[in-house]
């Protein structure tokens, strides 16, 4: 075994400028190297911490590469059928109503099989967090065409880029629940490098104080990059992902609460 | 005490349920049921018990919301009919396998597809023998009258908790329709502690509680299978209710639940009148199935005949345990039909008796 080197001066607690938050256990994630699930995962347990919520949040996994993560959050977890997390996430809520709950989705879940459960739960106006991590494809079956597969984009089930007249459009759905008179807070937001994932952390607070106060429905948007699936390096697959989809997909806020 | 009551069947659920101590009603409309969940929303149960009322935009949305409010460890429930239950399988068979308790109630009407909405019992197979995927059980309660409408719902909730396993009553548009005297019980307090497998926030002195139906390791995975078996088989050992009426001087039997139950009952009547001897077999649990109460019947009668509003389904639990002893057969009528006692008694003398 290989004799471990320790610097004595990093591991004093006044030195200390990052540690992994609690939230997190200590399971190796299965996400492929590079991928955006794991920073989302991350950002997402911080502010929990942060927020001294651990004891009452319940989050809801979906169906699709994040389906296990429940496997390392140190939360309360419910693991729901394809789509579905906006319904169940909505029934916990109703009969936990001090509680936290969020959702966590896919976009195939989350705006393809699961697209009645999510415009209605946005509609009502439930008083969850719902994040949805757009990464443009089926990453967890092997890379099939997604709603929000880009035009001319390959997939495995669009080999020759994604025809509209064929295919069909790519579907923006924050921009739809955006619409919607139950959403308080929808942004949408990125992954890929330092400064965006303070960003995103920040809205992740901004939607978990606004459930607090019993604000409606707050919807984060997180696109991120699916390596795997799009057949590129990680890096690669980041450039690509700033080049193509933030112009279609941008980044911002598209709806916040007036400050009262 | 309290006196009887005048009700439909519908409201009986939705009355026993809020009494039952009910947290989560969610549902959407379909007939011959819709009247459960205009009845709750009419009571206000909110403010009577604090029991949350939620009419969902499916019934794909509403099997996952009592997925949701089951994994919570609240005492939910939804009702719906036919097509409404086929939409809810995977969502029931993700709950059987992540062994959460719930009620669903099913007033079935016939079929197939959007068939009719008059009364069926041609949804016998898909409650009683899986109906979605995998090898998983319902606990599957027939009540044949307003009273057992209401009293099965407490029953149901005993069960499914006792179990962790969902329960379903499975009754028919005309139980669910006609009005009788219905007597209730108090009400009974919502629960105050939920269940210690409960998703309901994680302190600091236990770990995270998991609900899930997943496992991608084969060998645990049916692990599992093996233990949902297990559990299974203590139910068939424990739980089985049926009723017999008539039986003891018996020739004949007529094997029915629900609304064929009732009408063979006045069959009954009529074939006495005329010296046939025919008793009354009513599975009350149709899962888990009274076979060995039908073996032992059949060992005093010389056939049975299973009375359906369908093509003939439960006839064959009838018949696996009859093991070809005696003769079993079906009379049925389909599609909202509803036969009438005379014409069973007739079924009787013909594909019985005298066939
Ligand atoms: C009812 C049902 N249909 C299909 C599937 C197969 N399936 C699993 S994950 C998935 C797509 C997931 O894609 P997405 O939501 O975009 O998540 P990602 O893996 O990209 O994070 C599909 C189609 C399923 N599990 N259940
Ligand atoms: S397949 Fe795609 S979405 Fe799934 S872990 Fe790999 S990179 Fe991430
Ligand atoms: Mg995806």
């Amino acid at each position: 075994m290989a004799e471990k080197v320790v610097n004595q001066e990093m591991i004093k607690p006044e030195n200390l400028v990052y540690q992994k938050t609690k939230v997190l256990n200590d399971n190796v994630m299965h996400y492929c190297p590079g991928c955006g699930h794991g920073t989302a995962h991350r950002i997402i347990a911080e502010v929990i911490e942060e927020m001294d919520i651990q004891s009452e949040i319940i989050g809801i996994a979906p169906v699709g590469c994040s389906v296990l993560m429940y496997n390392y959050f140190n939360v309360d977890m419910q693991e729901a059928a394809h789509g579905r997390a906006p319904a169940v996430g909505t029934a916990v809520k109703r009969l936990l109503p001090e509680k936290f709950v969020f959702t966590y989705q896919g976009d195939g879940d989350l705006a393809a099989i699961g697209t009645a459960e999510t415009i209605h739960a946005c509609n009502r106006g439930e008083n969850i967090t719902m994040f949805f991590i757009n990464n443009g494809i089926y990453g967890m079956t092997g890379g099939q065409m997604a709603p929000t597969t880009l035009e001319g984009m390959k997939s495995s089930t669009s080999p020759y880029g994604r025809d509209i007249p064929m295919m069909g459009n790519p579907l923006k759905m924050t921009e739809l629940v955006a619409q919607l008179p139950g959403t308080c807070y929808v942004t949408r937001q990125a992954v890929h490098d330092p400064s965006h994932v303070r960003k995103t952390k920040k809205a992740v607070r901004k939607a978990l104080e606004y459930q607090k106060k019993n604000m409606g429905t707050s919807f984060i948007e997180i696109v991120s990059n699916c390596n795997s699936g799009w057949k590129m390096a990680p890096v690669e697959a980041n450039n690509w992902m700033v080049e193509n989809m933030f112009p279609f997909f941008p980044l911002g806020d598209l709806k916040v609460p007036e400050e009262k | 005490m309290e006196e009887y009551k005048l009700m439909k069947g519908n409201e009986a659920i939705a009355e026993a349920a809020i009494r039952a101590g009910t947290d989560g009603y969610f549902g959407y409309p379909i007939t011959p049921q819709s009247e459960v969940m205009e009845y709750l929303m009419a009571e206000k149960p909110h403010e009577r018990t604090g029991m949350v009322v939620l009419q969902a935009e499916s019934e794909v949305a509403s099997i996952n919301m009592l997925y949701g409010g089951a994994a919570a460890g609240k005492k939910v429930f939804t009702s719906s009919s036919s097509p409404g239950v086929s939409l809810m399988q995977e969502g029931i068979s993700y709950i059987a396998g992540a062994e959460l308790p719930c009620l669903i109630v099913n007033v079935a009407r016939g079929g197939p597809g959007l068939g009719t909405i008059q009364p069926g019992q041609a949804d016998y197979f898909q409650a009683t023998k899986g109906g979605g995927h995998g090898d998983y059980n319902l606990i599957v309660l027939a009540p044949a009258s307003v009273q057992e409408m209401a009293d099965f719902v407490s029953l149901s909730y005993d069960l499914a908790f006792k179990y962790r396993n969902p329960v379903m009553i499975l009754s028919d548009g005309a139980i669910g329709q006609m009005m009788e005297k219905v007597k209730f019980k108090e009400q009974e307090p919502r629960m105050k502690t939920p269940p210690d497998w409960a998703t309901v926030g994680k302190p600091a002195d236990r770990g995270p509680n998991i609900i899930t139906s997943l496992d991608l390791d084969p060998a645990r995975q049916e692990r599992f299978n093996h233990k949902l078996q297990e559990k299974y088989k203590k139910i068939r050992e424990k739980e089985i209710l049926f009723e017999e009426i008539d039986c003891e001087d018996a020739d004949y039997a007529f094997v029915a639940y629900g609304t064929s139950a009732r009408i063979c009952q006045k069959s009954m009547q009529l074939a006495r009148e005329e010296g046939i001897k025919v008793g009354l077999f009513r599975p009350i649990t149709l899962w888990p199935f009274p076979y060995e109460q039908v073996t032992r019947l059949s060992k005093k009668i010389k056939g049975m005949l299973s009375v359906e509003l369908s093509a003939g389904q439960m006839v064959e639990d009838v018949r696996l345990a009859v093991e070809g002893k005696i003769k079993v057969h079906h009379y049925g009528r389909m599609g909202g039909m509803i036969p009438t006692p005379e014409e069973i008694v007739l079924a009787l003398k013909k594909q019985i008796i005298g066939g």
